[in-house]
């Protein structure tokens, strides 16, 4: 790795005017576990290194009334580990879980995943589900985007030179909802998703009716995806397996992947379409409270 | 060009004051600016687990970590598991059980399979595989390793 300059502001107000003084040359740091590997290998470059777990807004982990609200810079241990965090957002969990090993989930955060704009990042789909906004500061202030459309590209966000992503806000969980997230990998740990899926479901107090549904997708397509076709089929429809079926279909036809290393084309269609039908039917019976 | 920077952290319980260029690895800092060279450097990119230490209550990948991060932290490293005593129950049931051959990946394993006893003595197989699945070891096929750790999992809850 070239040279750096490290530094460790104590505040919001400092964090941004050293990144704003610095612009595409500063680079913010939270668990490092994609940043440190990109500089060292020479994919990304800057000059100044600004971290940012010293910031009190960004370490931030608060369940209230009004949702969840998620500091860029907290560690996805702490998420699970908090057990009223766990309670509330099961498929926010699945994904935190999951990344990485132990290790990099004792470092790597869910504001480092948004911002990475990896398209495999898995905590990405099921805060674009359950209707997460980040909450950017920058010289020109406050502003805030919905998730799915903070990732721009491979790699890439919506955040201009100076800004830095500040928190995630997840809106409190309705009643009778539920999410799920589940990834394919050829093995049980520490792979990237060939296909993850994320989907969220809102049913009225039957259980048996789907008011509302939200589904993403990651690794099949340049960003994480929000696949509203296949969400909004499911709205004012009893829960049924065609119904099912249909959002599956409607899924994957929005996914539009590439063949690599991991997968071809064909194969990442088809499950995001089984991931689909699954993660609903989970979100589902999360939704009962049968899970 | 930043100048070198003075870190103070504690390293096995000791105050450890050190020098380090703001882009050197916790890693480079242990091995080649304080000299504790127990800790590996396998992949330097965070999937091998070979340069795992305790950091805060935390296991991590130190070569992922800024050495400069490490002011005011709390590290614990493979040359602080044993006491003065003798081994600690990880260690000897890695010798005990042949859990290791050529011995790289083996010091990431003990500090990673120490935070986990030490939280969940009575951690089950899966468990175990679960929680070091970020640690890999290319001798072994896992089994001993595996074994090692039910074993002094047994040894530590006999306490």
């Amino acid at each position: 790795m070239r040279a750096i300059d490290y530094q460790a502001p104590t505040s919001l107000s400092e964090a941004v005017s050293i990144m704003a003084a610095n612009g595409d040359r500063a680079r913010p740091l939270a668990g490092g576990t994609d940043v440190l590997v990109q500089l060292r290998g020479g994919r990304r470059e800057a000059d100044v290194v600004v971290d940012t777990k010293k910031i009190p807004e960004l370490n931030t982990l608060n369940l209230s009334d009004s949702g969840l609200q998620l500091g860029a810079a907290v560690p996805c241990y702490r998420i699970y580990q908090d057990s009223a965090v766990a309670a509330a957002y099961p498929g926010l969990i699945d994904a935190a879980g999951m990344i990485g090993s132990i290790q990099i989930q004792g470092r790597a955060t869910v504001g480092g995943n948004l911002c990475n704009a990896a398209p495999s990042g898995d905590t990405i789909p099921p805060v674009i589900t359950l209707g997460g906004e980040a909450h950017i500061n920058g010289p020109n202030g406050w502003r805030t985007l919905p998730a799915e459309d903070f990732c721009t590209g491979p790699g890439r966000n919506a955040l201009e030179n100076g800004e830095l992503l500040v928190a995630i806000q997840l809106p409190a969980p309705a009643a009778n909802s539920g999410t799920a997230y589940l990834r394919f990998i050829p093995r049980n740990e520490m792979d990237i998703a060939v296909a993850g899926v994320s989907s969220t479901v809102q049913l009225d107090a039957s259980g048996q009716t789907i008011q509302s549904a939200r589904i993403a997708l990651a690794s099949v397509g340049p960003t994480p995806i929000l696949a509203t076709a296949a969400g909004d089929s499911l709205a004012g429809k009893a829960v049924s397996d065609e119904a099912i079926a249909e959002a599956g279909r409607l899924a994957s036809e929005a996914a539009t992947p590439i063949t690599d290393m991991r997968g071809t084309i064909r194969q990442r269609h088809h499950l995001v379409d089984v991931l689909t039908r699954r993660t609903l039917n989970i979100a589902i019976r999360r939704a009962r409270g049968e899970e | 060009m930043p100048g070198l920077v003075h870190v103070t952290t504690t390293i096995n319980g000791n105050q450890t004051d050190f020098l380090c260029e703001p882009r050197q690895s916790l890693l480079e800092c242990l091995r080649d600016v304080v000299g504790m060279t127990g800790s590996k450097e396998g992949c330097n990119d965070g999937n091998c687990g070979a340069c795992t230490v305790n950091m805060d209550g935390r296991i991590v990948c130190s070569c992922l970590v800024l050495g400069v991060e490490a002011q005011g932290a709390e590290v614990n490293t493979i040359e602080g598991v044993a006491s003065a005593e003798g081994l600690h129950p990880i260690q000897q049931s890695f010798l005990e059980n042949a859990a290791l051959q050529c011995g790289i990946c083996t010091p990431g394993f003990i500090v990673a399979a120490k935070a986990l006893l030490e939280a969940e003595p009575d951690a089950d197989e899966a468990r175990i595989r679960h929680w070091l699945a970020g640690n890999l070891c290319r001798c072994t096929g896992y089994d001993k390793i595996v074994r090692a750790v039910l074993d002094a999992g047994e040894r530590m809850r006999a306490g």
